[in-house]
C-alpha cells in the first residue's frame, strides 16, 4: 500500500507501523465520575467495520509522525490522510 | 548429433552449437533455444510424467502455461524442480532430468497407478482421511508422501544470491507483444517515464510466432525494428525476462526479473533474479492470450499440443513437433497452424474441425468431426476420428494440434477484486468493469485478438492513460481476421479426458465431483485440484467451468471463475526473501565495544537485532557456568563493567518535559530536582506494565529517558503517541539517542575508586550520591554523562560518552581498573545479579502483570493522571489472591528451580485449577551456592516461608521450595548507597 | 585536552573506502550531527536562527548543501544540522548557544554512520536498496526511509553522482555489506 503523507507525499507502507481505531486519540477525562467505565470502553472496545475506517499508523521509518488514515479495509482505498496532532487538536486535546 | 526435426529459418542461432543433457543423454541446440524446442527438434516427445497416474507426459505448450514439461534443471545444490522446460532457456552445459517417475522415463514403475485410475478419482485424497485412522498413518501418508509432489530438492543451500529493487515509473506495460510494443512506443516518444516487461527473453510476444506481416515487415522484424526506437529513448526501460506476477494496492506491481536462469552459474556478485517493486501510475496490461486445448478421451498423449504451440516451435524455433501433424478446431485459427506448418513442408494429415461451415484448403484436407481416441504408448501414432457421417477415420500421426479458442489473460485485472466479463463471441472471459486502479488493457488480453486490434488497442491504450492530445498515430497495416469459432469444450462420452494435465483431473473428475454434491466452483477447484498445478489452470480452467455449467444446466458465467491470485507464475523462494537470509535475515547492531569484546574472547547473544556478550570466556573455562560465575562474584567482590549501549535512550526536552514524563510513568517525575535520576515504570492504558527504565533529569527542560533493551522501539513509539495524539500541545520534543552514546555499567565495591582515575569530577558519596546524574568530563575533558544507578544492587555507576569514543572508554576502563582485577561481564552475569538483587525485567514485565504484581503498587500515583493508573485501580486487579513477585529457594539447596515451573501447595492436587503461580527467572547464585528464582505467587507477600512445590509435569520437575524475599542480596540497599 | 582515541562507524582507525569501476563508497567519518527541534510557540525564533545559520530553512524533505554547514529536514520542525567535526566537536553545544529557548538541541555526531556512493552506477545502487525514486530526486532532496530494516536518511547530493546515506551507527557493517552486495549486483 501507498500511504500519502500530508507532508512527505505518497510513501510505501513498509515505512509505517499500525495501531489501529483512531479513536484511541479521545482517551477520556481521567476525572470524569464515570472514569472507570470510559477507560474501560476506550482500551477493551473497538468496532471492526468492513468498509470505511479512521485508522492510527506511524511513520517509523520516516518523520516520526503519527497519522490518522482514512481507509476502506475491504479494498484499502484510502480516501484521507491528516496528521495526527491536528486531529488531536481538533477533539480539543491540549496539554 | 543430428536435430532430426530441425527445421530452416526460424529465430535461433544455428551457428551457435550448445550441448545440453536431458536424463543423462547428450544433444545439441541453439542460441535462441527453449529446453522443449530443442528437445522437440532431437525428437524428444516424451518430458516427463503425471502427478498421480504417472502417465508420459510431452510438452503442451511453447509459453509459462505449460502444466506437463516440468523438469529438473541443473544438478547439485543449484538443482531446480519443476521448471518448465517451455521458458529454461537453452544454454551450453544445461542438465536437466525428468521428474516424477520411479525407475526410467520410459518404464515408470507408478505408471501401475494409471492401472488403478478408478480409486484415484476426484478427492482421492479427502476420502483416505475417512478409513480407519491407523490406515491413514500406516498405509496412505507414507504412499501418497512417496508418490505424490513432483521435481526434489538438493536439500542444500542455494548457492546463488537474490536481489530486490524498486523501480518508480509512469506507465507500466505488461507484455511485449504487438500491443505492449505499439503501447510503448506511443508512451516513450511523448516522453513519460515507461517500463516495458515480458516475460519472454525475447520481445515480441505473438509477433515472433507468425508468420504474417505488419506493414512491409515481417511480423518478427517489425517487433525487433519496435524494440530498437523503444532502446534509444532514455525515458523507456526494457525489462526482458521479467514477469509480472501480482498487481498490489495503489499502483504497486511485484516483478521477478530473471537476471541468470539464461546462464549456467551468476556472474561472482550477480544475483540469480530480482523482485522488483515496481510503483507506476499507470499500467497497460497487454498480457496476449492463451490458446485453450479439447478434452477428448486420451488426450494426454506426448505429441498432443495446443495448435498455436505446434506453430511457434515451427515459426520461432525452427523445429517440426512430428513430420506429420493432424490439428483438432473449433475455430480458423487451427487453419492458420495447418497452413504455416503447411508452408514449413509438413505433411498435414488433416484438419478436424467440429464446425460445418469450416473453411476449406487447396493444401490440406478439412474433416469435419471430432477425435475420440488417441493411441501411442509413449508418444501418439494414431488418432480415430469420427467423422459427421458416423464413419471413423485413423490418422497415422505423431503430432496433433488443438485449438479451442484463445482465453485473454485477465489474469492480472482481477488482482483487486475485480472478476472478469464473459464474451460471447470470443467464449471467453475477458477483463471485467472493475479493474486495479489506473490499469487499461489492451491487445488480446482485452479481446482483441487481431494484430491490427492489438496495435490500435496498444496505441489508443497508451494516449488514454497518458491523457495525451493530438491524433492518433498512422498504424502500420496488418492482419486483422475476425473471429470466427464455435465453442466447443469436449468430445462427447469420454470420461479419461484431460483437462488439467499436471494434476491429472479429467472429464470424469468433474463429473463425479457434481454428482458428490460440489456445485460451487471453488469447491470443485479444492475437491478435484483442477487449476491447483504449479501453472494454476491455465489451460485447463475453462474446460471445467464449461462442463461444470452443462451439468448444472447453467451458462458458464453463471458458474464463474475462480478468483485469481498472485504470483501469475511460480515465483522462487529465494526471489521473495531477497538478500535477507541467513546472516543477512535482519541487521545486526554492534555496540561500540564489540571489537574490544571479540579481543576479549566474548560469546555473543542476539538480544532485539543487537549483538550483546553473553559472557567472557577466559582460558581453561570449559562450560559457561564457570565464566558466569567467575563474572558475578568478581564484581561483587570488587568491580565489573559491562557494555549497556543497548539500553534504549530518548532525548526529552522541552518546557513541559517533567509534564510529560507525569503521564508516560506511573510514578511522578515533576518534582524530581535537576541532577537527580529515578526510577519509572510506564503502564499501558490497561494498567498492565509496558517497560520501566529510569529518567535522569540534566535541566529543569532536558530529561533522558532509558528503556529496556528490546522495548526501545515500542517504547518511542507509545511516546510519540503519547505526545502528539493526546497531549498535542505540550512543548516536548522527543528524539531517540541510543546510537548517539556508549554507555558502561560499572559496579562492584571498587566502582568508585576505578572511576575516580578517569573522571575529572568529584564522585564521592557526598558530592555524587545514589540517583545523582549529571554532565561530566572524563580524561581530562572529553564530554561525558553520569549516572549512579544499580542494576546489579552493587555500588555502580552507568557512564556515556559519544559512540565514537566507546571503544576507547572501554579500554580505558580495563587499564584503570587493572589495579581492581576489572572484570568485564556479559548478560548472564547482568542476569544473575540482577535476579540475586529481584530486579524485574522482561520475564517479569511479561505482558500480563501490573505494578501491584511486581510488588510496585504503591508507585502509581494518585495525585496525577497518568497513562494506565485509571485502569490498574480497577478490582480485577486488585484482588486478595493477586500474584506477587517474591522469591524462590530449594529446600535441598542442591536442587535447581526451573523457570517456567508452576507452584502447587505442599499438600494437595497438583493440576491447573490448584496452580499457585510460576517462576519467571531462574539462576544459579554463586553468592548463595544455590539455585534461585523469581516467582508470580498468589498472595505471595503473605506467604514468606511457607514450603511449596514446584512442578512442571511436561519435564518431570518436582522440587520442594520455599517462598521468601525476593531479594536475596543486600536486601536493605546499603551497598548501592554506600 | 583528553588523549582518547575515536573509531570510525565500521570500527577503522580510518574511514573505509571502496572503489569500484563503477562505483565509489565511502565512509565519511568527518561529519558532526545535531537534530534541532522547533520548541510549542517558538517555531519564529527557531527559524530565524535556522535561516542565519543555513540561508534558508530546508523545506519539507529538502537539504541546504553548503561546502561546510549542511542542514536537512527530518520531520516538522526538526533538522539535522551537520558540520565538521573537526571545528564542531561541541556541535550541540554550540548550536544551543544559538537556538536558546527556541529550540531543543541534541546531539547526534555518534548515532549516524555516514556513507556516500560516488559514480555512475548510484542510481542502478539506489534502485537496488531502498523504494525512493532516486532518479526523479534532484540536489538537496532528501528522504528517510529503510534499507534492508534499517531506517536511513538519503540525500541526494549536489553532484549528480553522488548519494549520501545516514543509517544507524550501530548497523553500520550490515549496512555496508547492504552497499557492497549492491555494488557488485550492479557491477
Amino acid at each position: 500500500m501507498i500511504i500519502n503523507h500530508p507532508l512527505l507525499g505518497q510513501r510505501d507502507s513498509s515505512e509505517f507501523t499500525y495501531l489501529g481505531d483512531a479513536k484511541l486519540i479521545e482517551r477520556p477525562d481521567p476525572d470524569s465520575e464515570t472514569a472507570t467505565h470510559d477507560f474501560y470502553k476506550y482500551a477493551y472496545l473497538r468496532d471492526n467495520p468492513a468498509g470505511w475506517h479512521k485508522e492510527l499508523w506511524f511513520h517509523e521509518a520516516g518523520d516520526r509522525s503519527w497519522l490518522v488514515v482514512t481507509r476502506n479495509t475491504l479494498t484499502h482505498e484510502i480516501s484521507k490522510v491528516e496528521m495526527a496532532r491536528d486531529v488531536a487538536r481538533e477533539k480539543g486535546r491540549r496539554r | 548429433m543430428i536435430q532430426k526435426n530441425r527445421l530452416e529459418g526460424g529465430q535461433i542461432d544455428t551457428a551457435t552449437l550448445l550441448k545440453f543433457k536431458f536424463d543423462g543423454k547428450s544433444y545439441v541446440g541453439h542460441e535462441g533455444d527453449t529446453l522443449a524446442s530443442a528437445l522437440l527438434a532431437n525428437g524428444v516427445r516424451l518430458m516427463g510424467r503425471s502427478f498421480k497416474y504417472h502417465r508420459p507426459r510431452g510438452v503442451l505448450s511453447a509459453g509459462s502455461e505449460e502444466p506437463n514439461a516440468l523438469v529438473q534443471l541443473r544438478s547439485g545444490a543449484r538443482q531446480e524442480p519443476n521448471t518448465r522446460a517451455t521458458t529454461a532457456e537453452l544454454f551450453d552445459g544445461l542438465v536437466a532430468k525428468s521428474q516424477n517417475r520411479f525407475g526410467s522415463l520410459r518404464f515408470d514403475a507408478m505408471a501401475i497407478n494409471d492401472r488403478f485410475s478408478n480409486f484415484l478419482t476426484a478427492g482421492f485424497y479427502y476420502k483416505t482421511f475417512m478409513w480407519p485412522k491407523t490406515f491413514w498413518e500406516k498405509v496412505y501418508e507414507p504412499i501418497i508422501r512417496k508418490a505424490a509432489g513432483l521435481g526434489s530438492l538438493s536439500l542444500l543451500d542455494d548457492p546463488d544470491v537474490y536481489d530486490k529493487g524498486f523501480l518508480y515509473c509512469n506507465l507500466l506495460i505488461i507484455g511485449a507483444g504487438p500491443a505492449g510494443l505499439m503501447a510503448a512506443l506511443t508512451a516513450g516518444r511523448s516522453g513519460a517515464n515507461v517500463i516495458l516487461a515480458d516475460e519472454d527473453f525475447t520481445f515480441g510476444g505473438r509477433l515472433n510466432s507468425e508468420t504474417f506481416s505488419i506493414g512491409d515487415d515481417s511480423s518478427a522484424v517489425w517487433a525487433a525494428e519496435a524494440v530498437a526506437e523503444l532502446s534509444s529513448f532514455p525515458n523507456v526501460r526494457l525489462m526482458v525476462r521479467t514477469t509480472i506476477i501480482g498487481a498490489f494496492d495503489h499502483g504497486i506491481y511485484g516483478a521477478v526479473e530473471r537476471v541468470s536462469d539464461h546462464v549456467a552459474i551468476p556472474d561472482a556478485g550477480k544475483p540469480r533474479q530480482i523482485m522488483w517493486r515496481i510503483y507506476t501510475q499507470r499500467t497497460v496490461l497487454a498480457a496476449g492470450a492463451i490458446e485453450r486445448p479439447i478434452a477428448f478421451e486420451n488426450n494426454d498423449r506426448p505429441g498432443i499440443m495446443l495448435g498455436s504451440a505446434i506453430r511457434t516451435y515451427a515459426n520461432r524455433f525452427a523445429v517440426a513437433v512430428d513430420k506429420s501433424v493432424a490439428i483438432f478446431t473449433n475455430n480458423d485459427d487451427g487453419h492458420r497452424t495447418a497452413a504455416d506448418l503447411h508452408a514449413k513442408g509438413l505433411k498435414i494429415a488433416a484438419v478436424v474441425d467440429v464446425r460445418a461451415n469450416a473453411p476449406l484448403s487447396m493444401d490440406f484436407e478439412v474433416l469435419q468431426g471430432q477425435v475420440i481416441n488417441t493411441k501411442g504408448r509413449l508418444g501418439l501414432t494414431f488418432v480415430d476420428v469420427k467423422l459427421s457421417d458416423g464413419t471413423i477415420r485413423t490418422l497415422d500421426i505423431g503430432a496433433l494440434g488443438m485449438s479451442g479458442g484463445w482465453n485473454p489473460n485477465v489474469h492480472m485485472t482481477c488482482h483487486q477484486r475485480g472478476r472478469p466479463r464473459w464474451n460471447e463471441s470470443l467464449a471467453a472471459f475477458v477483463p471485467g468493469d472493475t479493474l486495479p486502479n489506473g490499469m487499461i488493457v489492451a491487445g488480446a488480453a482485452n479481446g482483441d485478438m487481431s494484430t491490427a486490434g492489438a496495435l490500435h488497442g496498444g496505441a489508443q491504450a497508451a494516449r488514454v492513460v497518458l491523457g495525451l492530445k493530438g491524433s492518433m498515430p498512422k498504424l502500420p497495416t496488418a492482419e486483422d481476421a475476425p473471429i470466427r469459432l464455435t465453442p466447443f469444450w469436449y468430445v462427447e462420452g469420454c470420461s479419461r479426458a484431460w483437462l488439467d494435465q499436471q494434476n491429472d483431473v479429467t472429464v470424469k473428475d468433474v463429473k463425479l465431483s457434481h454428482q458428490e454434491g460440489f456445485r460451487s466452483v471453488e469447491h470443485l477447484k479444492r475437491y478435484t485440484t483442477l487449476g491447483m498445478s504449479t501453472d494454476q489452470g491455465k489451460t485447463s480452467n475453462m474446460g471445467g467451468l464449461a462442463i461444470m455449467a452443462e451439468l448444472a444446466g447453467k451458462t458458464i458465467p453463471e458458474v464463474g471463475t475462480t478468483i485469481f491470485r498472485p504470483p501469475y507464475t511460480p515465483t522462487a523462494i529465494g526471489a521473495l526473501a531477497g538478500r535477507n537470509r541467513g546472516q543477512d535475515f535482519h541487521p545486526k547492531r554492534l555496540t561500540p565495544s564489540h571489537k574490544w569484546a571479540l579481543e576479549q574472547g566474548a560469546v555473543f547473544v542476539e538480544v532485539g537485532n543487537w549483538m550483546r556478550a553473553q559472557w567472557f570466556q577466559k582460558d581453561g573455562e570449559t562450560h559457561w557456568r564457570e565464566s558466569v560465575d567467575r563474572e558475578v562474584l568478581a564484581t561483587r567482590s570488587s568491580v565489573g563493567v559491562c557494555d549497556v549501549t543497548t539500553l534504549g535512550k530518548v532525548d526529552v526536552q522541552g518546557m513541559d518535559a517533567a509534564n510529560f514524563l507525569n503521564k508516560i510513568y506511573c510514578n511522578g517525575f515533576a518534582k524530581l530536582a535537576v541532577g537527580k535520576t529515578r526510577y519509572g515504570l510506564m503502564l499501558r492504558e490497561d494498567g498492565i506494565a509496558l517497560d520501566d527504565g529510569t529518567a535522569g533529569r540534566l535541566a529543569n527542560d532536558h530529561f533522558i529517558v532509558t528503556t529496556t533493551t528490546a522495548n526501545a522501539l515500542p517504547v518511542y513509539r507509545h511516546m510519540e503517541f503519547v505526545r502528539q495524539c493526546l497531549f498535542p500541545d505540550m512543548d516536548v520534543q522527543l528524539i531517540s539517542t541510543t546510537e548517539a552514546w556508549a554507555q558502561y555499567a560499572i559496579a562492584g565495591p571498587n566502582s568508585r575508586n576505578l572511576l575516580e582515575k578517569i573522571i575529572d569530577q568529584d564522585v564521592s558519596n557526598g558530592a555524587f550520591p545514589f540517583m545523582s546524574c549529571a554532565n561530566i568530563t572524563i580524561c581530562n575533558g572529553l564530554r561525558a554523562r553520569l549516572f549512579r544507578i544499580s542494576f546489579s544492587g552493587e555500588l555502580a555507576f552507568e557512564i556515556a560518552v559519544p559512540t565514537a569514543y566507546g571503544d576507547a572508554l572501554i579500554r580505558k576502563i580495563m587499564e584503570a581498573g587493572a589495579e581492581f582485577d576489572v572484570t568485564p561481564y556479559g548478560t548472564e552475569a547482568l542476569g544473575v545479579m540482577r535476579i540475586e538483587k529481584g530486579h524485574a525485567t522482561g520475564n517479569e514485565l511479561n505482558g500480563t502483570t501490573s505494578a501491584l504484581n511486581l510488588g510496585m503498587e504503591r508507585m502509581v500515583s494518585e495525585a496525577k493522571d497518568s497513562i494506565g493508573s485509571i485502569l490498574s485501580r480497577r478490582k480485577g486487579m486488585n484482588r486478595a489472591d493477586a500474584l506477587f513477585q517474591m522469591g524462590v529457594k530449594p529446600l535441598d539447596l542442591s536442587d535447581d528451580v526451573p523457570a517456567g515451573s508452576h507452584l502447587m501447595n505442599a499438600d494437595g492436587p497438583v493440576d491447573a485449577a490448584h496452580d499457585q503461580g510460576y517462576v519467571t527467572s531462574a539462576c544459579y547464585s554463586p553468592n548463595l551456592g544455590h539455585a534461585i528464582g523469581l516467582a508470580f505467587i498468589k498472595n505471595g507477600s503473605n506467604r514468606i516461608g511457607e514450603k511449596m512445590r514446584l512442578v512442571s509435569p511436561l519435564t518431570g520437575v518436582d522440587v520442594a521450595v520455599e517462598i521468601v524475599s525476593p531479594h536475596f542480596i543486600d536486601p536493605q540497599g546499603e551497598r548501592l548507597r554506600a | 585536552m583528553h588523549n582518547l582515541q575515536t573509531i570510525t562507524a565500521l570500527g577503522g582507525k580510518t574511514p573505509r573506502i571502496d572503489v569500484f569501476d563503477h562505483i565509489t563508497i565511502i565512509e565519511n567519518d568527518s561529519v558532526a550531527l545535531a537534530s534541532v527541534t522547533a520548541r510549542m510557540g517558538r517555531e519564529a525564533g527557531c527559524y530565524k536562527v535556522l535561516q542565519k545559520l543555513l540561508g534558508v530553512v530546508p523545506e519539507t524533505g529538502r537539504a541546504v548543501l553548503h561546502n561546510t554547514e549542511t542542514g536537512f529536514y527530518m520531520g516538522l520542525d526538526q533538522w539535522m544540522l551537520t558540520a565538521p567535526r573537526v571545528s564542531h566537536e561541541l556541535i550541540a553545544d554550540q548550536l544551543k548557544k544559538l537556538f536558546g529557548d527556541n529550540a531543543s538541541v541534541t546531539e547526534q555526531s555518534g548515532a549516524w554512520v555516514c556513507l556516500d556512493i560516488i559514480g555512475r552506477a548510484m542510481p542502478d545502487m539506489c534502485e537496488r536498496l531502498c523504494a525512493v525514486p532516486v532518479r526523479q530526486m534532484v540536489a538537496g532532496d532528501v528522504q528517510r526511509t529503510v534499507i534492508h530494516k534499517m531506517g536511513c536518511f538519503v540525500i541526494r547530493c549536489m553532484a549528480n553522482d553522488q548519494l549520501r546515506i545516514l543509517g544507524p551507527r550501530s548497523t553500520a557493517a550490515t549496512l555496508h555489506h547492504a552497499l557492497m552486495t549492491a555494488a557488485t549486483s550492479t557491477a
